[in-house]
């Protein structure tokens, strides 16, 4: 797939997804649209081993999104990679809807349920022992967010992941550098973080979360190098690809209004 | 109660190759038996109870039945939100197993007596409840869940080595089980758990009423009780765990959604005890009646 092909996925997955959380009233768009070049480049380029018709294959690769709050993203590009029609996004937030603003089991494609923070990273890791016990050679693939990094239980399956030499478990920490309330540096501050995990004997790779290139290239390494867990830093913007909402914390909770809805259907169509 | 409980684990792991022992650091001079014949179904995460829940998920989806084990409220109330949302909402084949379940470990204090742990789990929709009673059921409810691996929390007692009930093959969820001295009495004594070993060494105060034992059961198995229930005029239930949301609660919260008003006594700890620190013998002396 093209450099051209997956800007134009990760536009019309962006524009999905303001639509679902426009029409649902509901939060997290700015958390959304920092992880969609990461999705795409997964799912878009097939980093990641799947099949939307055989969604419970055995020999598949993993994928957790921890920051489940992040749920419209996957969604949309669930949607967009086949697992089910595009219609069904309609359904997000709704009552009744298996489509919860959190990420939820329920949904094809979607191997776990979260929304509460700290939770992919320990499944993770059992995955990957699994895996590595039945002599499986799936990796296993989790994002989180930066602010999720402050709760502890990241940090035993950090631990365990290196102690077990987990090189099955590819970790991407979607680093925004804002969180809910401000920034992670003023919150609880996180650097340095490539050096935390290198002590923690992993692998790290920073990367430009927004390019492609940069992206596909960190997952390859991750996949050639053995004996360690993996870490890929990305380095993202919180709002991407929506100008007024890049940056800016208050779009961790805000629901867009008609007239930005507008605005940002136009930038993201341009 | 462990070593019964970790001789039959690898007895059945012999047969069931989907069978998974977590420890968190505990179990020394026990649980080496597992791990010794199945080195490659044993991981000791360390102490880092959240992790091995969460990694007990992982690996039950992959299509394990994992145990993980631990003592007191380290594998529950530690890791309560890793046991909601990873194993139970999931529906996933996870057994959750704590030594020392009540007062087993009395004179070590607050932090390791068990008696809410009932009171947690029996919230989790999906999640039986095994509390045996002696070592026959130890093996009973093992068989049980072995043979439908679901989750599950497995409460063993400590200093309880004791066999007063029947063999019983397996186990049904929210049967009770009489005792082989029952004499069909209508006035009867429900425990569940280890408790049966209090209620065994204070049978002069239950002279004349039958016991019964109840040592599987769960959110699942309330509506069976009404009918259970209705062939004797009293039950007095028994529990080394606090009156508050423990097995007598449940039992009266069965009965009255069953639409039944059933008067019945519970014998259990009082808020009290969070306070002693004493022999499981002396902290049981305080049990209260609460009608």
């Amino acid at each position: 797939m093209s450099d051209k092909v997956i800007k134009k996925l990760a536009n019309k997955i962006r524009l999905d997804l303001l639509k679902m959380i426009f029409n649902s009233k509901s939060s997290h768009i700015g958390s959304s649209l920092s992880i969609v070049d990461l999705l795409v480049v997964l799912y878009g380029k097939k980093i990641i081993k799947f099949n939307p018709n055989k969604p419970n294959l055995s020999d598949r690769d993993i994928f957790i999104l921890s920051k489940g709050h992040a749920a419209a993203a996957l969604y949309a590009v669930l949607a967009n990679v086949g697992y089910f029609s595009k219609k069904k996004l309609l359904e997000y937030g709704s009552n009744n809807s298996n489509f919860m603003a959190h990420v939820s089991h329920k949904v094809p494609g979607v191997e776990f349920s979260t929304g509460s923070l700290g939770h992919g990273l320990p499944i993770a890791c059992g995955l990957a022992v699994a895996k590595k016990r039945k002599k499986l050679p799936n990796y296993i693939y989790v994002i989180n967010s930066d602010g999720e990094m402050a709760e502890g239980s990241n940090w035993e399956a950090i631990l365990f992941a290196s102690h077990h030499k987990l090189d099955n478990l590819i970790l991407i920490i979607d680093y925004n550098k804002l969180q809910s309330f401000g920034s992670v540096e003023n919150t609880l501050g996180i650097e340095p973080m490539k050096d935390k995990f290198l002590s923690f004997g992993w692998n790290v790779y920073e990367v430009d979360g927004h390019n492609y290139n940069s992206i596909e290239q960190a997952l390859f390494n991750c996949k050639a190098s053995k004996g360690k867990p993996k870490c890929i830093i990305a380095n993202t913007l919180k709002g991407k690809g929506i100008s007024f909402m890049e940056n800016k914390v208050e779009w961790h909770y805000k629901n867009p209004n008609k007239s930005e809805f507008d605005l940002a259907v136009k930038e993201l169509t341009l | 109660m462990r070593r019964t409980f970790i001789n039959h684990l690898t007895e059945l792991a012999k047969e069931n190759k989907n069978i998974f022992l977590l420890v968190g650091d505990v179990g020394y001079n026990v649980v080496e038996k597992f791990e010794n014949h199945f080195p490659d179904r044993f991981l000791n995460v360390g102490v880092a109870e959240q992790n091995m829940t969460s990694i007990a998920a992982g690996l039950a989806s992959e299509g394990y039945h994992v145990f993980t084990y631990s003592i007191a409220n380290f594998p529950t109330f530690r890791c309560a939100e890793q046991i909601r949302n990873d194993v139970d909402y999931h529906n996933l084949p996870v057994t959750v197993v704590s030594v020392g379940g009540g007062v087993g470990y009395g004179s070590l204090g607050y932090s390791h007596h068990a008696i809410q742990d009932y009171g947690l789990i029996r919230m989790m929709p999906n999640f039986k409840i095994a509390s045996p009673g002696d070592l026959n059921e130890v093996i009973g409810v093992l068989n049980y869940l072995t043979s439908n691996p679901q989750p599950s929390y497995l409460r063993l007692g400590i200093n309880n080595e004791n066999k007063y009930t029947v063999n019983k093959k397996n186990i049904v969820p929210g049967k009770w089980y009489p005792l082989p001295s029952n004499k069909g009495r209508e006035d009867v004594v429900l425990s569940t758990g280890t408790s049966l070993k209090w209620v065994m060494n204070n049978i002069e105060r239950f002279k004349n009423k039958d016991i019964f034992t109840l040592p599987l059961w769960g959110i699942g198995e309330k509506k069976k009780q009404r009918a259970i229930s209705r062939k004797f005029s009293s039950i007095i239930t028994v529990e080394d765990h606090l009156y508050d949301c423990g097995f007598g609660s449940w039992l009266k919260e069965s009965l009255n959604i069953s639409g039944t008003n059933r008067s019945i006594q519970s014998l259990a700890l009082p808020i009290e005890a969070t306070n002693m620190v004493s022999s499981e013998e002396n902290i049981l002396k305080k049990m209260k009646i609460y009608n």
